[in-house]
């Protein structure tokens, strides 16, 4: 039960980093290895607000907030000269921006570790005699993503930008031709997946300690997870990240020494996955060459 | 899905003149062709003479360098031997791998399993070790190509993120066998007599451990470029070629495209094997520390650098990463930087350098100058034969 919970909680951080693989993804063909340590720099910036006496709230949105300059600034510069090129250069910038970043985080704040203050307690609710394994900080966390989750889905639905971002991704010559800015809108999809991810870092990193490598085995989990959903759909990202969640839980809650695992087992998901259905569960495209 | 078919690797990145960019990524030796080489016809005799030729030019750099010197080639042996093994994967088969440090820490842990016996029986002689070391990771590596073998591009690399970041814990949860965190500590082989004399009648410099060490990595070195070298230039290496360009061709010409990808992902592993067993000995420690997703990603740098698919790049991007990090950090603490921090500007210089050449010469070192030198031949033969056409 408390297993099942924790593995809730950690599903959804998961599914939100997940989200964030799969909106550029959809976008520009590209997995964001760099997101990691992008969401990790955000972080340390609240951090270092909240050290300097800023309330949890400030920090979060002025995080969000450079997590968005960031993707914007990172697809601008570094991402457009290889988009549309061979894959194997994209998935080596975005590499090279993975350890730059995190080499400069180390640099500007330190390699050591630091706790990061969680915004609610830490104290799991009181169920009868017994204290379960489900936080005030747990709650914010999932509603924290749904609600996220909620804002994009309307975004992409009901609004103009979603409309225009929707057909860039589906038809980029139709879409120019239709009027729509493509570059601007790829723009926009790198920096809204950066606030996702960026604040699915500070939601790991709630109540832990942070350090510059934190985001490594999260990255991890976001592409299996994402994988797992066929990096292609949302709702697979989010349901194979709670997927994920769950099973590394078990692993790490029932298994002896399980903890050491979990890195393993998350391989392991993956490359089932990938053998046995490499479309991924809920791919929309069924011609896809895994 | 003609996306999934462009050619990646070195060649791809120009676009005025791609069957140039390609042919510089890996050119069948320009030598051999032209017509004022001094160097043997057949591939393997040419390799032979370059091999003695180096075997003799590395003795004379070890014995004239001093033993910190000799220290960081015996570094540079087993980052370069790696990155040969890598170079062909990702240069030549079109597979990118993050998870050779994962296939390192399997050759390094075995390596350090058959060393740590009881004290007063002998460990197997080294060669063997580390033959059993590569063989323990060409193992692992045909496991992981099977399945790597069905994907491409970010997939791939996604797979082997997951195993860079995942073996490691293997260690950790078999403690008993592995040593937990804090790994095994290796004992290293003593030199043998004979190496004591060579070296006395060599130079007469003292035949110290670090030496003999040195002399093992450079030996593995140029064992291990040798045979890829004539791998590159075979039939098996064309295949790979036309594996990673056209792969429907190649598949219409009866070309199984998932034995040949196994099949460069395994000798790839078997090299990354012994640059493990190599490392495990020369820092005489097999921990999980060691094998970070770091290690893998230098490897990466390291080909991307010296430019994928050339033997001679992954050399020169392997001494870079040897070279470099002493240096920036000096640079950095000059700077007024701290130690900690400075250590930390040597990766930094590496994911920038790896964003900068992907963006301003896709092809490498060795792929941007064989490039030049290919356009500025033929631009001379142009002139050649304009002006002889119209004097005739």
């Amino acid at each position: 039960m408390n297993v099942t919970l924790t593995g809730l909680t950690e599903g959804m951080v998961y599914a939100a980093f997940a989200l964030a693989l799969v909106l550029i993804w959809r976008s520009t063909r590209i997995v964001n290895f760099a997101q990691g340590s992008m969401a990790a720099a955000t972080a340390f910036i609240a951090l270092s607000l909240i050290q300097n006496g800023q309330s949890y709230w400030v920090a979060l949105i002025v995080a969000l907030a450079s997590g968005f300059v960031l993707g914007a600034v990172v697809e601008r510069v570094v991402i457009r000269p290889v988009e549309g090129g061979p894959e194997l250069n994209a998935v080596i910038v975005t590499l090279g921006l993975f350890v730059a970043i995190q080499a400069l985080i180390a640099i500007i704040w330190g390699s050591s570790f630091e706790s990061f203050p969680a915004p609610f307690g830490l104290e799991g609710f009181q169920v009868g005699d017994s204290r379960i394994a489900f936080t005030p900080n747990s709650v914010f966390v999932i509603g924290a993503v749904v609600v996220t989750m909620a804002l994009l889905i309307a975004l992409f639905r009901f609004t103009r930008v979603g409309l225009a971002m929707r057909a860039s991704a589906f038809g980029q010559e139709v879409a120019r031709l239709l009027g729509v800015k493509v570059g601007r809108m790829l723009t926009l999809g790198w920096a809204l997946a950066a606030v996702v991810g960026s604040l699915a870092g500070l939601l790991i990193a709630g109540g832990e300690f942070v350090y510059p490598a934190y985001m490594d085995s999260l990255i991890v989990f976001g592409f299996v997870a994402a994988v797992l959903g066929g990096l292609d759909s949302p709702v697979g990202a989010i349901v194979g990240g709670l997927i994920l969640g769950l099973a590394l839980s078990y692993v790490s809650g029932y298994v002896e020494r399980g903890s050491a695992l979990v890195n393993v087992s998350a391989l392991v998901i993956l490359m089932v996955v990938l053998l046995v259905r490499p479309g991924g569960l809920f791919a929309s495209s069924v011609a896809r060459r895994a | 899905m003609t996306d999934s078919q462009t050619p990646s690797g070195a060649g791809a990145a120009t676009d005025e003149a791609p069957v140039t960019a390609t042919a510089a990524a890996n050119a069948p030796s320009a030598q051999a062709t032209g017509g004022r080489s001094f160097l043997p016809k057949s591939t393997l005799l040419r390799h032979l003479l370059v091999l003695v030729v180096c075997a003799v030019g590395a003795v004379i750099l070890l014995e004239s360098t001093s033993p910190f010197r000799n220290s960081q080639f015996a570094t540079l042996s087993y980052y370069a031997i790696a990155a040969g093994g890598l170079t062909l994967l990702t240069g030549l088969n079109g597979q990118i791998s993050l998870g050779h440090g994962a296939l390192m820490a399997v050759g390094a842990y075995t390596t350090a399993l058959m060393l740590d016996v009881e004290r007063g029986e002998d460990p197997l002689p080294l060669p063997l070790i580390l033959l059993l070391a590569a063989l323990a990771a060409t193992v692992v590596g045909a496991i992981v190509g099977v399945a790597a073998a069905r994907l491409h591009g970010p997939y791939l690399a996604g797979a082997t993120l997951a195993l860079a970041v995942g073996l490691p814990g293997l260690a950790i949860y078999f403690h008993d066998t592995f040593g937990g965190e804090q790994g095994m500590t290796v004992r290293a082989p003593r030199a043998p007599e004979w190496f004591t004399s060579f070296i006395d009648t060599v130079s007469g410099n003292p035949a110290s451990g670090t030496k003999w060490l040195a002399y093992v990595g450079v030996v593995c070195l140029l064992i291990t470029y040798f045979f890829l070298a004539n791998l590159v230039r075979s039939r098996i290496g064309r295949t790979w070629r036309a594996v990673r360009d056209q792969d429907v061709a190649a598949e219409l010409a009866g070309i199984n495209l998932g034995t040949w990808r196994v099949l460069a992902f395994t000798v790839s592993a078997c090299a990354a094997g012994l640059a493990g067993g190599v490392l495990a000995i020369v820092v005489r420690l097999a921990a999980p520390s060691g094998f970070t997703l770091v290690l893998s990603l230098s490897l990466l740098t390291a080909i991307v650098l010296g430019g994928l698919g050339s033997l001679l790049g992954a050399l020169l991007g392997s001494a870079l990463l040897v070279f470099l990090p002493p240096f920036v950090t000096d640079l950095g603490t000059e700077w007024g930087l701290n130690s900690t921090e400075a250590a930390q500007l040597a990766p930094f210089v590496y994911g920038v350098v790896l964003v900068a050449a992907m963006l301003f010469a896709p092809a490498g070192f060795v792929g941007t100058i064989r490039m030049r030198w290919l356009t500025m031949r033929a631009k001379r033969a142009m002139a050649a034969s304009a002006g002889s056409t119209s004097r005739g």
